[in-house]
């Protein structure tokens, strides 16, 4: 049976103090394949493939790794990747000064004795942008790129090199649903050059889509592997597999209990980044009531977030104009804290760039936000601050043995919720919500969904910026649609569809 | 079996140890090699005045690190400030209790000054307090052109750096050769030590936190609290606790305290962790930088005032390469370069064993040279140990 498979993982085991991330398990993959490794939050897939990766060598974790034949003891990255492998990690890992083919052959680098051959570079550079079907000049920079450009140039990367085996740890976490249709027919495409692939996704429809195995991770254990040919995939199966239980409804149903009171309302909103020199929001008006969920919809780079920044506090320093008005009031923010003041909160949508503090513990960035509630006489109240972090923690089900864990060590999924519970903590009139559900599996998606819907039912108002349209769809009392910084449409959520919405978007 | 246990432990706890394990090899160390002259009363109350004009910087400047800068300036400055000190008690006639606040004011109003740059325009710290630095280096040598060195006269300024606390409980039968109010604050130190060590535990526990082993923890009270006995047993037998290290232990606990139990404190770290994120969560990193700079100067402000007042004079190389001391005893104390991380009590050992190498090597009659060499070595040491220990941590 081992004739086709190009990897075998036997009863993997790797620890971290207080967590087994993964307890005996047992992940085989065809060659030729594409296999979705799939599971909740913290189930170990991350840490798998970076057993896999040789990011924790061998002797930090217990099994065997079978590639190619043969037994790998890979003790750095480095070894596996001469052995073929190549991983695309959870977060982008380009240098964003550089220019893509820089970044292509980072590390690299085509030279004779140590002086670098720059036309063969770029040549080479060219090709494999091809491959991945990029049509731009290979001289631009990475920062001038879209997300979704740059996820391509991260696969370019990897195909630069002789790989066999290619590992993408949530590429379409951040991309937006053109940009995931282009990844997912690339996939295809390379599979049939013959290259195998592993994807960890939270996005069921993808697995459908593209899958041909799927593996399920549960508390660090293998639970079952399903093969689409005999047709095991389906979203029902996958849900039951992934979080132990059925879920009927992905989006939990809502009495719509809005009032007439106009809690935020925004008119004729404009702003002007300096840096880039160019007007990124122009004439923007919207309003939201006191427990409604308004969907803010639009392509990636539609301005939606920028539009978001600008309300809470501006902390980028465009040139603003446009009125703001809180509970009937006129404001103007010069800081974020100020927006804060006025019971405003944002969820960033980069939680790892400017969401967390990595290096501090859970507790402490749960409470960062709202630290003067805990302070008496000068003091923090250390066991208030316990209890409110344990609290929070364990309402948001974030998945950890302790606390004091620092958020550097948590999967993606449960570093989100440290992120929404520090500002549920402060406990907003307004929770502006970027992408609140990026990267974060079916099961906690149904919390915060559910969690949602119970904020807005003790009277809070919420903004969801998202690039699901689903999502957008299912959530919403009402959406507006942005398109390159202006405000094509607005839709009351029983005349909202799919295609309409998305016609929108691409105004 | 017990033994093995406590090794492991002691292992994979290495990175909150190493500091003090260093610190005992260099004492016991330069003991053997200087025949115990090293801990000689003397040379141990010496040894700690000298440290606290270091450690005093070494605090502020650990501050600005975890906020990812740097201020080059602090040295000129605290010698230059020195200098003013020492004007306006020999020239002027100011009373000591109006200078002394006034210079800590000028100090902050310095630090302010470079802040302002480096929060306001984005000017990397490195280049606004290099101007400092050349700034107050002139300045300095303006302030003592016309005189050369400025001899200070006022008694109780020179107290400040020379003094010793009195002793409350003197008596001619009970220990008639020690200072018997200083080995009462030894005893006091090591009971609140203790006690809030096991508490502090204790509340750990409560809560389900991961605490060091026992065996462990016993054994680093143990070996704090003898530390502290004998540090306090030395000084009770030459002249008690001096003003500079009364001054130095309250600058330390006053951080301390600050950037452990309080609002401001935790803002400073996390401004240090991700600047970003902290604005975003309505932190106002521009009032935390000017606050840490405001800060740095201000006890730029006060080593200058301990230098001056220890040497009763301010002289043209006051101050001379003291930022450089005080970064490298920062980073011996485990601050570290990519922000958010480092204690102040770190740092104050640091600056203990950075003064213990140079006050060991002069009692060895080793040359300077040599003394360079060997300080950048155990720089580099300590960093490279620094490093190495987080990997361990976060495996
Ligand atoms: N360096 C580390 N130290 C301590 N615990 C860790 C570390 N890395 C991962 N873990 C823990 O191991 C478990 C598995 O994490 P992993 O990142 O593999 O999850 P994941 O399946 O990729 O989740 P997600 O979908 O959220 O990305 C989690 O409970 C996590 O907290
Ligand atoms: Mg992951």
């Amino acid at each position: 049976m081992s004739n086709n498979m190009i990897l075998e993982m036997k009863g993997i085991s790797k620890s971290f103090p207080g967590v087994k991330a993964l307890d005996e398990v047992t992940f085989s993959v065809k060659e030729g394949e594409i296999h979705c490794l799939v599971g909740e939050n913290g189930a170990g897939k991350s840490t798998l493939m970076k057993v896999l990766s040789g990011v924790y060598p061998h002797g930090n974790y217990s099994g065997d790794i079978v590639f190619s034949g043969e037994v790998q003891k890979f003790a750095h990255i480095s070894d596996s990747e001469k052995a073929g492998i190549a991983i695309i990690y959870q977060e982008l890992a380009l240098v964003p000064e550089l220019s893509i083919y820089e970044n292509i052959f980072l590390g690299h680098e085509i030279h004779k004795n140590g002086i670098l051959n720059w036309n063969e570079t770029i040549k080479q550079a060219g090709e494999v942008l091809k491959k991945v079907g990029l049509k731009i000049n290979p001289e631009t920079q990475i920062k001038d790129l879209g997300v979704g450009k740059q996820q391509l140039v991260e696969i370019a990367k990897a195909l630069s090199q002789d790989v066999k085996i290619l590992i993408l740890d949530e590429p379409t976490a951040a991309l937006n649903e053109d940009d995931c249709d282009n990844l997912l027919q690339l996939l295809r495409d390379l599979k049939k050059q013959g290259v195998t692939c592993i994807m960890i996704t939270h996005k069921l429809k993808e697995i459908i889509q593209i899958a041909d195995t799927v593996t399920v991770l549960r508390d660090g254990k293998s639970i079952c592997t399903l093969d689409a040919s005999a047709g095991e995939v389906s979203e029902n199966l996958l849900i039951k597999n992934m979080v132990g239980r059925e879920i009927d409804n992905i989006y939990p149903n809502r009495e719509h209990k809005i009032s007439d009171e106009i809690v935020l309302e925004v008119n004729n909103w404009s702003a002007f980044d300096t840096k880039l020199g160019r007007k990124v929001l122009d004439n923007i008006s919207i309003n939201l009531k006191k427990g409604e969920i308004i969907g803010f919809a639009g392509l990636m780079g539609a301005g939606r977030t920028e539009f978001a920044r600008s309300l809470f506090g501006n902390p980028d320093n465009y040139i603003v104009s446009g009125e703001l008005k809180i509970n009937g009031d006129i404001k103007s923010f010069n800081h974020p804290k100020d927006a804060v003041k006025a019971g405003l909160a944002y969820l960033s949508e980069d939680r790892k760039g400017n969401g967390l503090i990595l290096q501090q513990s859970i507790m402490e960035n749960i409470t960062l936000a709202n630290l003067k509630e805990l302070e008496k006489n000068f003091v923090i109240d250390t066991n208030a601050e316990i209890k409110i972090a344990t609290e929070y923690s364990k309402s948001l089900r974030v998945k950890t043995p302790s606390i004091e864990q620092l958020v550097n060590n948590l999967s993606g999924g449960n570093q989100q919720k440290v992120q929404l519970a520090k500002w549920l903590f402060v406990k907003p009139h307004v929770l502006i919500l970027d992408e609140p559900t990026r990267g974060i599996d079916v099961g906690a998606k149904f919390e915060i969904y559910t969690l949602m819907n119970e904020l807005v039912a003790q009277g809070m108002s919420i903004i969801m910026i998202s690039s699901e349209l689903p999502e957008v769809l299912g959530m919403s009392d009402r959406i507006y649609v942005v398109s390159e910084g202006r405000l094509t449409g607005e839709k009351h959520i029983s005349e909202a569809t799919q295609e309409n919405i998305m016609q929108l978007a691409t105004n | 079996m017990i033994f093995k246990g406590l090794v492991k432990d002691l292992k994979t706890h290495i990175k909150d140890y190493g500091m003090f394990i260093a610190l005992f090899v260099i004492i016991v160390l330069f003991s053997i090699l200087t025949d115990g002259i090293f801990i000689s009363p003397r040379n141990i109350s010496n040894l700690l005045n000298q440290t606290g004009y270091i450690a005093v910087i070494a605090v502020g400047m650990t501050l600005v690190i975890v906020i990812r800068h740097i201020d080059l300036s602090v040295g000129f400055l605290s010698g230059f400030l020195g200098a003013i000190a020492a004007i306006a008690l020999a020239f002027w006639n100011v009373p000591a209790f109006i200078v002394v606040p006034s210079i800590l004011i000028l100090g902050m109003i310095a630090g302010l000054i470079t802040a302002y740059p480096v929060a306001k325009l984005g000017i990397p710290a490195f280049v606004a307090s290099l101007a400092g630095w050349l700034i107050y280096r002139g300045a300095l040598l303006l302030a003592t052109l016309r005189t050369g060195t400025i001899i200070i006269t006022n008694k109780g300024f020179n107290a400040i750096g020379n003094g010793y606390i009195p002793d409350l409980f003197a008596s001619d039968t009970f220990l008639p050769d020690m200072h018997k109010f200083t080995l009462f604050i030894g005893l006091v130190a090591i009971a609140w030590l203790v006690y809030s060590s096991f508490n502090a535990r204790k509340n750990k526990i409560k809560y389900n936190f991961e605490v060091v082993p026992f065996d462990l923890f016993i054994l680093k009270l143990a070996f704090v609290s003898v530390i502290v006995a004998i540090v306090t047993w030395i000084l009770a037998g030459y002249n008690g606790l001096s003003w500079t290290l009364v001054i130095v232990l309250l600058v330390v606990g006053i951080y301390n305290f600050i950037t452990k139990k309080t609002v401001v404190g935790r803002h400073i770290y996390a401004v240090g962790g991700n600047p970003e994120a902290a604005e975003l969560s309505g932190i106002d990193v521009k009032k935390i930088t000017f606050l840490v700079f405001g800060s740095m100067g201000m006890l730029s402000g006060l080593s200058g005032i301990l230098f001056a007042s220890r040497l009763q004079s301010a002289t043209t190389t006051a101050g001379t390469l003291l930022e450089l001391d005080a970064i490298a005893a920062a980073y011996i104390g485990g601050v570290s370069a990519a922000g958010g991380v480092g204690s102040v009590v770190g740092s104050l050992i640091g600056a203990i064993v950075y003064t213990s190498l140079t006050s060991g090597m002069n009692l060895m009659g080793i040359d300077i040279s040599s003394q360079y060499i060997v300080r950048g070595a155990v720089l580099a040491g300590a960093v490279i140990f620094d490093v190495a220990t987080r990997k361990i941590g976060n495996k």
